[in-house]
């Protein structure tokens, strides 16, 4: 019998200190994260350098808690994995200096992940994955429809030109004088406003996958202003209303498209903004009846995570990945390359 | 005891191990080079060198600070995640100090220092049997010169950025200023080591960067909390 397989991850890409572990590529064993969004509250979004203090007083304290968790020790881990990029380079130094010290005190193997890789990964510990499929990623540093033909294989045929929709979101809520984080308040906003605003879609030429928000993020900010000016009222709900359903249209109707003409198994929601309501809705409504089946991680396994990069990482140990000692944190990691690295 | 001595905090990085209390091997570079990539790759040497595994270490020593902030994180990261992997203590040694220690034999005061620019510096200063007189702080190094012309005595200031404040010490401290040659203005990670044998170890989770200055974002918070 084939005796069971743990992999030991650490993310430490943004403002989340995480350790999972998962087992045999797919189970879920331990996934804790510790949150420091509190503390990046009083300035209105993530401090770099405050991420990075937290994540150093965190990061033990962490690994202690996950391994407590699953009743382990780091002799059973078969390998430790970590985010190596995309991120912030300061928050990433930590985990993958962390993740080195691990593998090399008890001598483990050790494997680099990519962050995307891990969001779209993070499906997998739900429901099995079937080739070809797509994944929409949306957080707020992405916004791209990423085309897997084969475990570990990443094209990017969409990417956002400018901001991406987590970005925007952010954006329109600051304008809205929204507490950080912006996003989920505008989605909660939205569930009790009405469109009655016609904010432009940014379709971009035909047939392209592509995004840009940039246009409805000024569309939004102007419109706001010009109501002031006027002293007319809007209401801060319609506004969010609005102003997410122009986001939710253009990301669904994309999706569903590419995922015809792609002809794809399954459709993937993956990143932080899969937590939206208003998104989850539009993309349920524009798959019903469509042969591409949809699947949207629960809520725990879309904002980040470590669970997610040893879902990654458990396939690219598999496929025989191996980082060095040399591993660095890699703020621009490109997934496509990632995805085509030697062995 | 078997140690294992690591120093990030600045343009120096150092790794050496202790053997049954013998230096075993040592490893120094002072270069503008990546500390994240370098670091791991040069414990793997020094130890493969020394035939010493990780399971043989009683001990991690780490330089804690002040310094490169990125800098002291990755050699305090390495050091309690291999301490703790490992199930050993950690103990956290100053940057400074291990600086000043160069001095440990020298007549009078002893002032290690970094630049910390904007005419600032992180500095300190220890008496010759290496306990402090002046605890660590980042302050202007021309008031600190002032301070340090009112002790009325020799002071062996230790640097590698002696260049950037050579004049102003030369005019202030004039005789009562020492300026050694250069190997001695760069902490030895064997002498890291060897405090570290002697500190008790506190608890791991506990070790944090002393980075002797505030984020700069919550520095302009709380003045604006102050208006
Ligand atoms: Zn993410």
């Amino acid at each position: 019998m084939k005796e069971d397989q743990y992999i030991l991850a650490i993310e430490t890409s943004c403002d989340e200190t995480a350790v999972a572990i998962v087992r045999n590529e797919t189970e879920l064993v331990t996934n804790i994260v510790a949150s420091q969004i509190e503390s990046h509250k009083r300035f209105g979004g993530v401090v770099p350098e405050i991420a990075s203090r937290h994540h150093i007083e965190q990061m033990t304290i962490t690994l202690e808690e996950a391994l407590e968790d699953a009743g382990m020790t780091l002799d059973d881990m078969d390998a430790i994995a970590v985010t190596e990029g995309p991120g912030l380079v300061g928050a990433l130094l930590v985990g993958v200096n962390a993740a080195k010290s691990i593998a090399f005190a008890k001598q483990k193997p050790l494997v680099g992940v990519h962050h995307i890789a891990g969001h779209i990964y993070a499906n997998r510990l739900e429901k099995e994955f079937e080739f070809p499929l797509l994944s929409l990623v949306v957080s707020g540093g992405h916004t791209e429809l990423v085309l897997m033909r084969e475990h570990g294989s990443f094209e990017i045929i969409g990417e956002t030109r400018d901001d991406a929709a987590g970005e925007a979101y952010d954006k329109v809520a600051r304008t809205l004088k929204l507490p950080y984080p912006g996003g989920p308040q505008i989605d909660r906003l939205a569930q009790e406003g009405e469109e009655t605003i016609d904010f432009p879609r940014a379709w971009l030429e035909d047939g392209s996958y592509d995004f840009s928000f940039s246009g409805l993020k000024s569309a939004v900010i102007n419109r706001l202003h010009k109501a002031k000016q006027r002293d007319e009222h809007l209401k801060p709900e319609d506004v969010a209303a609005s102003f997410q359903a122009s986001v939710v249209d253009v990301l669904s109707t994309k999706a569903l498209r590419a995922a015809e003409e792609y002809g794809v198994k399954q459709m993937i929601v993956a990143g932080g903004v899969a937590a939206n309501k208003g998104l989850r809705a539009a993309l349920q409504e524009k798959f019903e009846g469509s042969e591409t089946e949809l699947l949207i991680p629960p809520l725990h396994l879309c904002t980040d995570n470590a669970a997610m990069i040893a879902a990654a990482g458990a396939v690219a140990y598999n496929q025989g990945h191996r980082a060095g000692w040399d591993l660095n944190a890699n703020p621009g990691l490109d997934l496509e390359l990632f995805g085509g690295r030697k062995k | 005891m078997n140690v294992l001595a690591i120093d990030t905090s600045n343009y120096v990085m150092g790794v050496a191990v202790i053997r049954d209390g013998a230096v075993a091997g040592e490893y120094v570079t002072n270069i503008k080079k990546n500390h994240s990539i370098r670091l791991m790759p040069a414990i793997d040497q020094v130890m493969k060198e020394t035939s010493m595994m990780p399971s043989d270490l009683d001990r991690i020593a780490v330089a804690h600070g002040p310094g490169s902030y990125t800098g002291v994180r990755i050699g305090l990261t390495t050091a309690k995640t291999m301490a703790w992997s490992l199930g050993i203590p950690v103990v956290g040694v100053s940057s400074l100090e291990a600086v000043a220690r160069q001095g440990a034999f020298f007549q009078g005061y002893v002032c290690p220092f970094f630049d910390a620019r904007r005419g600032l510096v992180y500095t300190g200063l220890y008496r010759s049997d290496m306990t402090i007189e002046k605890d660590e702080t980042n302050v202007l190094m021309e008031d600190w010169l002032h301070q340090l012309k009112e002790l009325d005595e020799p002071v062996l200031l230790l640097s590698q950025d002696i260049a950037v404040h050579e004049e102003k010490i030369v005019e202030i401290l004039g005789d009562q200023a020492v300026l050694p040659k250069a190997p001695y203005h760069y902490a030895r990670p064997a002498i890291i080591a060897s405090v570290a044998e002697e500190k008790e170890p506190g608890p791991l989770h506990d070790l944090v960067p002393n980075y002797l200055r505030i984020p700069e974002a919550e520095a302009k918070w709380l003045e604006q909390q102050e208006k």
